[in-house]
This record gives structure tokens, C-alpha cells and sequence, in this order.
């Protein structure tokens, strides 16, 4: 079962000199596997190892009145009951590494808790039997408090307060922006001119990566004032850097031993086993184990986060999809850990690997009391992903065109443009629909067969940047340094729009002004604002020629002279298709999309419901609800 | 109290102080030193831990340490003679049945079990045979696959 | 800090019990509460009395031992009325360890073995030599069982049906079972019992009085079929929802009745 390894593709870009690619390659490791001998971080043995267990919360939010561990010092085999006040710099975050973020999250809980299974004490004992009987003595004295565990409750002016580091209930990018936006062209001037109007909501829950070694770590003094550490981690230098910084020792006292990981996912780059086996492992001068038990590992064990999407797209009747708006919410749970990262990943996926000229996103990183997520194989992608695919397939109905056609139809070719001003390189997505197709024996048009992510690429509007709608400042979520108090906007620059062609880079044209606190210009043309008068999403074919019945946007009387709207579509855009999609795919269906597909109002109110606070623009970004 | 147990570990006669309530995988883990099976769940649903105890599968983390007195244990530990592997283990290298590796010694001791009995399985038969070991990386069919294959290479030698 | 004390014989084991000690049958589940420091309880009692793990043919009723495990009950030519559900438990190590008496006392989902036991009517021997119906038994669940005393059922009468997700080992959805008993070509005396659709495993008397005196097709069992949950509040767990169960037992109560497979 060899993989294929088509020469018929991307003859030039590969050499055929390769001679591991195909070939099946013994791995290195797997004589280990087999006789029981690869060393994963439990496999040393240690004298008079201790085990470590932890008292956890059994609330999702909760104040600690007060803890009690008299008892539980005096029971047989404990050796030591560590707390908040016993870990040198008890906050952190993961990346705070590399600089990105608050230290919101504490190594053992003090004062509050955020999360069902919270470590608030850890018990050091000679048995992990006497360990845990020692957890059971603890007294803990806690007054419940309201908790919220759904995104878009968590955003809601009343909602309880997660995490104290930012009481917005979402992460701050940048100390500014309580989300990630992207905006290219203008997607409410193409929502109105688009013949179907298609939206839909999608959503992924929490999935445990479940690999089948437990997480944990395991601290030895070493003779030479060392700390040799065998973890399970799948990222040793955060660990040892987040020891390090925990401890409050140099790294160069830690000696990690890792890189065996009994299936990791994500789920083992967390480093909290770590720091708190080598805390205990100082406080004892003894081996200390610290490893999760399953039913830990399944509550306590950061998951991939939940997300909700919802997507919303103008097509023409041909399948061309003309714009493409998000609005993403992703359950970090109580502290950040990576989810301020898989937003930005995600936000750095949209829209999919579609070539599509109106793109805009507004993407949340929100807190709740769940379990604090984080990595999970293509976190910030897979979700989305799903959302997009499955969005395809609705569009796919809507305008009664074949799935994969419209894939191809609208997929990236080499030489277009990206929302992310980038250009697109390296296109596979329709030499892979046409593989697929032929695997699954699907009959595809002549032309679908025909096409080339090599050809047709870029021409015309698809191989630049389009004018862009902006706040009124001249911005499209231009980053601010950190720290820095708003000023007043500088009154320069070319309002509501940046021209075509622009570089995401485009402080020169318009003076340094930092972005403001908010970005409530032409909100009706950037973002999903629906509300009272809002206009029903059109339903079902709308004939060109009869476009007086699609509905006005609002806003679009207010929109900049120039904005280049209009009943046509972009000339730029116009051109596109030509020549890279035979016309004969674009025909409008025979068949009637069922109206039920083209949700209306219901759906236009899902994409009101961005942050909603009183008097204040649900597309704000920084203000504090403190 | 300690307490005294004699059994044979992979052919050898072996004697060690068993804490009161200790499992079988803890004491071979700790008490002997055989590391091969792994500690996945500690309550019978992964398979990781799985020993034969007189040619049975058993998921180790659930067998009271004593009650093996006087039984024989066999472990991934024993599988091979020195570099000389049993064809499970071949079969296992070769097509590609192990990723992460911690499901393996468990996996390998319960098709072990399977093939002793039935030199001959078909792939349901396989498939039974491991349904009690969990394994989050490969997706099975390269495990059941490769067993299907020992028992070829076997009836072949 | 846990003791474990063993006993050459089921009567001592079971004068040495009190509210602070458990009886180690195969263990499947008692060690899982000792390996994650139960607190409930701080002693282990078991025994090495060798007369637990016999199968005894005693006249019209085979007496099972409460230590004949899932694989000795699939291993055995006498029980092969009981392979549907002995091989329902577990994965192969399960069954290599699961014993019949952990089974009358596993909490819900499983208890698939004393399902089939149920349906049967069997009747449960202690170790004190007291017999009381498996109905009864499961009622208050306490004592130590010896024995379980069951009656051969004739023909194809009993059914076993074991509904999971997870194939070929997974845990109950639900499960049933059926001994279809008949007097002059209609049903009559019919016992069914379902697994993990209330706290215990149960007899279903509405499903049961349904089906006196019908004809076993379609027709015949549909009073029973619209009876299949009547009197059941089935729980909530990660594996399906009460809702869940009450909607799909009576497609499986009717594949289990009439011999359908489900695929
Ligand atoms: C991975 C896994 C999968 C499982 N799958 C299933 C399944 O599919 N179906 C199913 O039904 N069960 C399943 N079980 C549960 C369990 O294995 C079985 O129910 C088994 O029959 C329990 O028997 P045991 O001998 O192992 O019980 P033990 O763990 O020894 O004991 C369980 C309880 O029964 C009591 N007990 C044991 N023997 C006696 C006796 N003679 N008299 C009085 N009380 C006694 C014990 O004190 C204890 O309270 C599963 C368990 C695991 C770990
Ligand atoms: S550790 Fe024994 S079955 Fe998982
Ligand atoms: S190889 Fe990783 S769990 Fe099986």
C-alpha cells in the first residue's frame, strides 16, 4: 500500500531523483516499539520515588474562602502540601515566551477557580494511594459563583468575569484588539449585487486528543545542584523555558529528557506536569513523579477548543462566489494557553482555498469556564475547515451545481491573490478535486477536467489587491504597539477606502495614526450589521436583469463616492473566470435551489450577534468592560 | 504488610514484596523491572498493560498482584530471543503497525495470544482479538494487517 | 492504607465482610476503585475456594459457579445458551477475568451477563446456601453470591441482543433478552429483561404481559413493541441519552424478538 506518486503533476517542480518519497523506510525507533524497550518518560526507574496528586476544583467557578491541609500534612507517606504561595512566579502563559500575551494562568490555583479540575494544592507522598488519601483530606471552603461556559454567552455585558487578565472575556491581541479582523475588497457592495445570498452556522465541540500514555513528568536531583527531568512533552524548550521561569532558576539547572511520547496530538505542549514535579523535586531533594491518571487526563487535559462559525457568501447564479464573510468564536476555556494563537491561525486560513475578491472576518479568542484548550493537530484550521466545506456543499445546492465543480470552479490558482495579500503559489486544489473525482469514479465536465491551477491564475482583478473598505481612520486592523494610549486619528489618508493595490503594510499612506479604540466607520459595510430594517437576504435565483428586486444595503448611501459598487460586478472581477473556467460550468442551473437553503432573517440576526455591549460597536476593538 | 509472590516472569521463576492492593502491571513495572507494558488507564480500557497469564490475555492494571502466585506471566519483554524477534514483531516493523509506540507491547501480547490459539485468523478474528487495546495513532488497519501477515510468515516457516 | 485478606473458602470470605470491605471476584471493577484510591472502602476479601469457578450440571439446572468468568462460560458446551452474552462483556482480557457474580453487581451500563440471567429466571445461591430469585437479588444487591442455578431454555427460545456503538467490544446502549416460552403455538410465560435502561438490570412486565398469548411475527408483537418502555425512565450517559434509548428500544426489541439482525 504504497503511496502514488503522480509524475504527471507539477513535472518541473519535482525531481525524480528522490529516494525516500513512495518507498516504504523502517523508522528509526520502531525496534523499541516492538520489544517494549523505547524509553517513554515513566520508563525510569527511581529510589524512593515520591507521586504527586493534586486537589482540583469541583466547580467550574468558584472563590477559595479558605483551604484547609492540616489533616492531610499529618497522614502517613505525605512529605509535602504545595501551594500557590510555594511556586516563585505562579502566573504564566504559555507564550510568554515569545512574548505574546498576559501570564493569566497559575500553576496552582489562589483565590478563585475557573475551571471544574483546577489544581489549587499538590500532595507529595511515598504512594500515589497515599497521595490521593491525602487529597481526600483537604478542606476546601469554596463560595460558588456564577460561571458561563458558551462563547457567545461568555460575550454578553452581564456575563461573569473568567479570567481576571482580561475581563472582556476575550484575549487582547496586542493589548488592543479583542479580535482578529481581515478585510479585503468589499463584501456588503457584493452581498448586494450577488444573486444568492447563502449563510450558515457550523460548529465543533471540544475533542480530547486521548493519546494512550497519560501526560506527566518526572524531576531527580541530580549531584551536580542540577534537575534532570523526563516529561512526556511535545515541546521540550517550552517546558524547560517555562520551568525556568516558574522556578525562577536558570535554565541551565535543568537538564530535560524527552522527544518518546506515547502519542501527544497537541495535548502534550501545556508544561505544567514540569514545572510542578521539578518544584516538588526541589522542595523534597527527592525523585518526584507527577503523572495524570486517565480520568485526569480526559477532565484536566487541555482538549482541541470548540468553535462556532458562521459563514456567510454572495454567489452568482454561475457559482462564482463573489464574498465571503466570517464571524468566528473560539473556546479558549478558562486561560488562554494557545487559543489567542489558533485564532490567528485560522484568521490566517480564511477564506479557504477560494479565490474570492470581498473577504471579511471577524474572529473572537473568548474565555469561559470550560477546560482551558489547546493544541490539537491543525488547531484553528480543522473547524473552520469543516464550517467551509460543509458551506461549499450548501452553496453547492443552493446554485444546483456539482460540489466538486464548484470547487474548482472557484479554487485558488497560481498567481491570484489571497485576502491575505499574498499570492497564491503552488495551487493543488483542482488537480486534487480532479484526482478525487477520478478515485471516486465522478463524472466531471469537460471543461472542470480541463482546468489547471496553472493557468488562468491572476489575470486581471484576481492578481491584486482590491480596494478595500476601511474605518475612519484609513485602517483595516493595522496593529498598534502594545502599551501605547489611542490617539486622536490624524485626519489624513483616504477615508473608507484603501486603494487597489494597497500592501498590508500601508502605514506610509497614511501617516503613522495609530489605530483607534474603535472601529465603528462604515460598520454597515464591513462587518454583518443586520438589526431593525436589515434587509431580507434574497432567496432563491435572482434574474440579472430584474436586479431592482434585490434588496439595498444600508449604508451603501453613505459609502465614499468611488467605492466602486454597483449592480455589475467589478470590471476587475469580471474578467476572471474567463479563460480559466470554460463558461459552460458557469451556466446557471435548470434547477430551482430550494428556498429553505437560503436562510433570511433568522440567519441575518446570527451574524448581529458579534460582541454585543450597550452603546458600543460589536466590531470594538480594546474597550474595557472593567 | 508486604507480601510474598512467586511466579514466572517470561520463563523465569521470580519472587517479589507486593504492596497490599497492588496491581500486576505496577508490580512488574516497579518490582521487577519489566517496563514493556505500559500504563494507559488503570481501569481495563486501553490494553496497553496487557501480559498473558498462563497464555490468557490479561489487562495487568487489574489483576491483584497476588493472585499470579504460582502462575506464569508472559510480557512484550519476553517476546524476542535477544535479536531475534518473534514474527509479530517483524510483521509489526515492517508494516509500519507502531507509531507513537505504547499501544504495541499490549497489542503485540494480545495477538500473541490470538495466534497461539489460532494459527490461522481471518480478519474478523484479528479484529476481536485486539478489541480490548486502544490505539490513538495508527488506525488499526496497519496493526491487523501485520498480524494477518505474522501468522502467513509463520505458517510459511 | 488498603489490606487484602483471602480465605480457603467462600464461607469464611463471606463472614469476614462489613460495610468497609469488597469481594474480589475477577476484579474488573474493583481494581479499577483501587487503583484510583476509592475511599469508600479499605479492605479487599477474597478467596481461594476452587468450587467458585465449577460448572455443575445438578439435575434439570446447571449451577454456575459466581467466579466462572465470561471466556470459562465461552469455553463451555453446557453454557452455550449463555456465548451471546458472556461475549457481549468486554474484549477477550475482559472476558479472560470478568466473573458472573461481578456481573449481578456491576453498576449501570453494564450487567450484560445477568440480563440473559434474568430472562431466564435464574436463581441466585449465597454463600450463606440461601436461594432467592435474580429479581430479588438485584433488588438489594448485598451478600456474597456462590452460585447462580439456571434452567437449559429448549429450542431457539431465548434471544440476547446487545446494542453499542463501538464494534466488536463497546458498551451497552442497551441490551435484552428474551426467553419466548410457548404452549400450543402461542407465547405464554414469556420473560424479557433490558440492560442499562433503569439503575439494575430488569424484567419488563408491560413488554411481557403484551406478548401472553399472541403469535410470534409482526402482527403479534406490536402491543408489545408500543409497551417496549413502559414504566422505564432509561438514564442519561455518555454513551446515549434516556430520550435516546426510549426511542430506539422498540426497533431493537422488535429485531430481538422476531430473530432480525440489525445489519
Ligand atoms: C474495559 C471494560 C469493559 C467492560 N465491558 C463490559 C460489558 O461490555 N458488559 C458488562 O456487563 N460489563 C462490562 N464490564 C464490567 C465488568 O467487567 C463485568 O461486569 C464483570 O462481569 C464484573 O465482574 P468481576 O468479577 O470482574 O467483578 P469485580 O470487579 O471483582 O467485582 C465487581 C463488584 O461485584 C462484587 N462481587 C464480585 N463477585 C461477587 C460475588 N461472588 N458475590 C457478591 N458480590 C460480588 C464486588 O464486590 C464488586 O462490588 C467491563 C469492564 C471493563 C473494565
Ligand atoms: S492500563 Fe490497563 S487497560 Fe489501560
Ligand atoms: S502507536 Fe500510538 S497508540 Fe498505537
Amino acid at each position: 500500500m504504497h503511496a502514488e506518486y503522480r509524475k504527471d503533476l507539477f513535472a518541473d517542480e519535482r525531481s525524480d531523483d528522490f529516494d525516500v518519497v513512495g518507498k516504504p523506510v523502517i523508522r528509526q525507533d520502531i525496534l523499541g516499539h516492538v520489544t517494549g524497550r523505547s524509553k517513554f518518560y515513566d520508563d525510569h526507574a527511581f529510589d524512593g520515588l515520591l507521586h504527586m496528586r493534586c486537589v482540583r476544583s469541583p466547580h467550574h467557578r468558584a472563590r477559595i474562602r479558605s483551604v484547609d491541609s492540616s489533616a492531610a500534612e499529618r497522614q502517613d507517606g505525605v512529605v509535602r502540601v504545595l501551594g500557590g504561595r510555594d511556586v516563585p512566579v505562579n502566573t504564566n502563559t504559555l507564550l510568554s515566551l515569545i512574548n505574546f500575551g498576559r501570564d493569566d494562568e497559575p500553576l496552582l490555583a489562589t483565590g478563585k477557580v475557573g475551571y471544574v479540575g483546577q489544581p489549587i494544592l499538590a500532595i507529595v507522598a511515598t504512594s500515589v494511594r497515599a497521595a490521593q488519601e491525602a487529597v481526600d483530606a483537604v478542606k476546601v471552603d469554596y463560595e460558588e459563583l456564577p460561571h458561563v461556559l458558551d462563547v457567545e454567552e461568555a460575550l454578553k455585558p452581564e456575563a461573569p468575569i473568567v479570567n481576571d487578565e482580561y475581563p472582556n472575556n476575550t484575549f487582547d491581541y496586542f493589548d488592543t484588539y479583542d479580535h482578529q479582523k481581515l478585510r479585503f475588497g468589499d463584501v456588503e457592495t457584493a452581498f448586494s449585487r450577488a444573486d444568492h445570498v447563502v449563510e450558515g452556522e457550523y460548529q465543533m465541540s471540544p475533542i480530547e486528543q486521548a493519546p494512550i500514555e497519560t501526560c506527566g513528568a518526572i524531576a531527580a536531583p541530580e549531584t551536580s545542584d542540577r534537575i534532570t527531568v523526563h516529561t512526556s512533552t511535545q515541546a521540550l524548550f517550552f517546558s524547560v523555558g517555562v520551568t525556568a521561569k516558574q522556578l525562577d532558576i536558570s535554565s541551565a539547572r535543568l537538564h530535560f529528557i524527552g522527544g518518546t511520547v506515547g502519542g501527544g496530538f497537541g495535548g502534550k505542549v501545556d508544561s505544567h506536569h514540569e514545572p510542578l514535579a521539578a518544584l516538588a523535586c526541589l522542595a523534597t531533594g527527592k525523585p518526584v513523579k507527577y503523572m495524570w491518571d486517565r480520568a485526569e487526563e480526559m477532565q484536566v487535559g487541555g482538549p482541541r477548543g470548540g468553535e462556532r462559525w458562521r459563514i456567510k457568501d454572495g454567489v452568482m447564479r454561475d457559482g462564482r462566489i463573489i464574498a465571503r464573510a466570517f464571524t468566528g468564536f473560539f473556546d479558549a476555556g478558562a486561560y488562554t494557553r494557545l487559543s489567542s494563537y489558533a485564532v490567528q491561525k485560522s484568521t490566517g486560513h480564511l477564506p479557504g482555498p477560494y479565490s474570492i475578491p470581498n473577504v471579511a472576518s471577524n474572529v473572537y479568542c473568548v474565555f469561559t469556564n470550560r477546560t482551558p484548550s489547546t493544541a490539537m493537530r491543525g488547531f484553528g484550521i480543522t473547524a473552520v475547515d469543516f464550517a467551509i466545506e460543509r458551506h461549499m456543499d450548501k452553496v453547492a445546492r443552493v446554485v444546483g451545481m456539482d460540489p466538486i465543480e464548484l470547487r474548482i470552479l472557484n479554487a485558488y490558482r497560481d498567481g491570484d491573490m489571497k485576502a491575505h495579500r499574498r499570492e497564491a503559489k503552488n495551487c493543488a486544489l483542482i488537480e486534487s478535486c480532479q484526482a478525487v473525482a477520478h478515485k471516486a469514479g465522478w463524472r466531471l465536465s469537460a471543461d472542470a477536467a480541463r482546468a489547471s491551477s496553472k493557468t488562468g491564475g491572476g489575470e486581471g482583478a484576481s492578481g491584486v489587491i482590491p480596494e478595500t473598505v476601511t474605518d475612519d481612520e484609513g485602517r483595516i486592523g493595522e496593529r498598534r504597539r502594545s502599551g501605547l494610549a489611542p490617539e486622536p486619528f490624524s485626519g489624513q489618508g483616504t477615508r473608507g477606502l484603501l486603494p487597489e493595490g494597497h500592501s498590508s503594510n500601508n502605514s506610509s499612506a497614511f501617516g503613522n495614526a495609530p489605530q483607534r479604540e474603535d472601529m465603528e466607520a462604515e460598520i454597515e459595510r464591513l462587518g454583518f450589521k443586520g438589526g431593525p430594517g436589515a434587509p431580507p437576504t434574497p432567496r432563491g435565483p435572482v434574474d440579472e436583469a430584474a436586479s431592482g428586486a434585490r434588496p439595498t444595503v444600508p449604508g451603501e448611501t453613505s459609502r465614499p463616492a468611488g467605492a466602486g459598487g454597483g449592480p455589475t460586478l467589478p470590471a476587475a472581477y469580471a474578467q476572471r473566470p474567463a479563460g480559466t473556467v470554460d463558461q459552460s460550468i458557469a451556466q446557471p442551473p435548470a434547477q430551482e435551489p430550494a428556498a429553505a437553503e437560503v436562510e433570511s432573517d433568522s440567519a441575518t440576526t446570527h451574524f448581529q450577534r458579534g460582541v454585543r455591549r450597550p452603546g458600543v460597536s460589536r466590531f470594538i476593538s480594546g474597550s474595557r468592560r472593567r | 504488610m508486604k507480601s510474598p509472590v512467586t511466579f514466572r516472569l517470561n520463563g523465569s521463576e521470580t519472587a517479589v514484596f507486593v504492596d497490599p492492593g497492588a496491581n500486576l502491571l505496577d508490580v512488574l513495572r516497579r518490582g521487577c523491572g519489566d517496563l514493556s507494558p505500559k500504563y494507559g488507564c488503570g481501569q481495563g480500557g486501553c490494553g496497553a498493560c496487557t501480559v498473558l497469564i498462563d497464555g490468557e490475555p490479561h489487562v495487568s492494571c487489574l489483576v491483584l498482584a497476588e493472585t499470579v502466585a504460582g502462575r506464569s506471566v508472559e510480557t512484550t519483554g519476553g517476546l524476542s530471543n535477544g535479536p531475534d524477534l518473534h514474527p509479530l514483531q517483524r510483521a509489526f516493523i515492517e508494516g509500519f503497525a507502531a507509531q507513537c509506540g505504547y499501544c504495541t507491547p499490549g497489542m503485540l501480547m494480545a495477538a500473541k495470544a490470538l495466534l497461539d490459539r489460532n494459527p490461522n485468523p481471518t480478519r474478523p478474528e484479528v479484529e476481536e482479538a485486539i478489541s480490548g487495546n486502544l490505539c490513538r495513532c495508527t488506525g488499526y488497519e496497519p496493526i491487523v494487517d501485520a498480524i494477518l501477515e505474522a501468522a502467513k510468515q509463520r505458517g510459511a516457516a | 492504607m488498603l489490606e487484602v485478606q483471602t480465605y480457603p473458602t467462600i464461607g469464611e470470605a463471606a463472614g469476614a465482610m462489613d460495610d468497609q470491605a469488597r469481594f474480589l471476584g475477577g476484579g474488573t471493577l474493583i481494581m479499577n476503585r483501587v487503583n484510583y484510591g476509592d475511599p469508600r472502602f479499605n479492605r479487599i476479601v477474597r478467596t481461594t475456594d476452587a468450587s467458585l469457578a465449577e460448572i455443575r450440571v445438578e439435575g434439570e439446572r446447571l449451577e454456575v459457579g459466581a467466579g466462572v468468568t465470561m471466556a470459562a462460560i465461552l469455553a463451555s458446551r453446557d453454557l452455550d445458551f449463555l456465548a451471546p452474552a458472556a461475549r457481549a462483556v468486554g474484549g477477550p482480557a475482559i472476558r479472560n477475568m470478568a466473573s458472573v457474580g461481578g456481573n449481578l453487581m456491576a453498576p449501570h451500563p453494564y450487567g450484560d451477563l445477568a440480563v440473559a440471567l434474568l430472562a431466564l429466571d435464574a436463581v441466585v445461591r449465597m454463600a450463606s446456601g440461601e436461594e432467592l430469585g435474580l429479581e430479588d437479588f438485584l433488588a438489594r444487591r448485598n451478600g456474597v453470591v456462590r452460585s447462580l442455578l439456571v434452567r437449559r431454555p429448549r429450542g431457539d427460545e431465548f434471544r440476547f441482543r446487545k446494542v453499542s456503538r463501538v464494534k466488536p467490544k463497546g458498551v451497552s446502549v442497551m441490551s435484552m433478552a428474551a426467553h419466548l416460552t410457548r404452549s400450543a403455538g402461542r407465547l405464554s410465560g414469556v420473560r424479557v429483561a433490558y440492560g442499562a435502561m433503569a439503575s439494575t438490570p430488569v424484567r419488563v412486565r408491560a413488554v411481557e404481559s403484551a406478548l401472553e398469548g399472541v403469535s410470534l411475527d409482526h402482527a403479534g408483537i406490536a402491543a408489545a413493541l408500543s409497551a417496549a418502555t413502559e414504566g422505564l425512565d432509561p438514564p442519561d450517559d455518555p454513551i446515549a441519552s434516556g430520550w435516546y434509548r426510549r426511542e430506539v428500544a422498540p426497533v431493537h426489541l422488535r429485531r430481538l424478538l422476531l430473530g432480525e439482525d440489525a445489519r
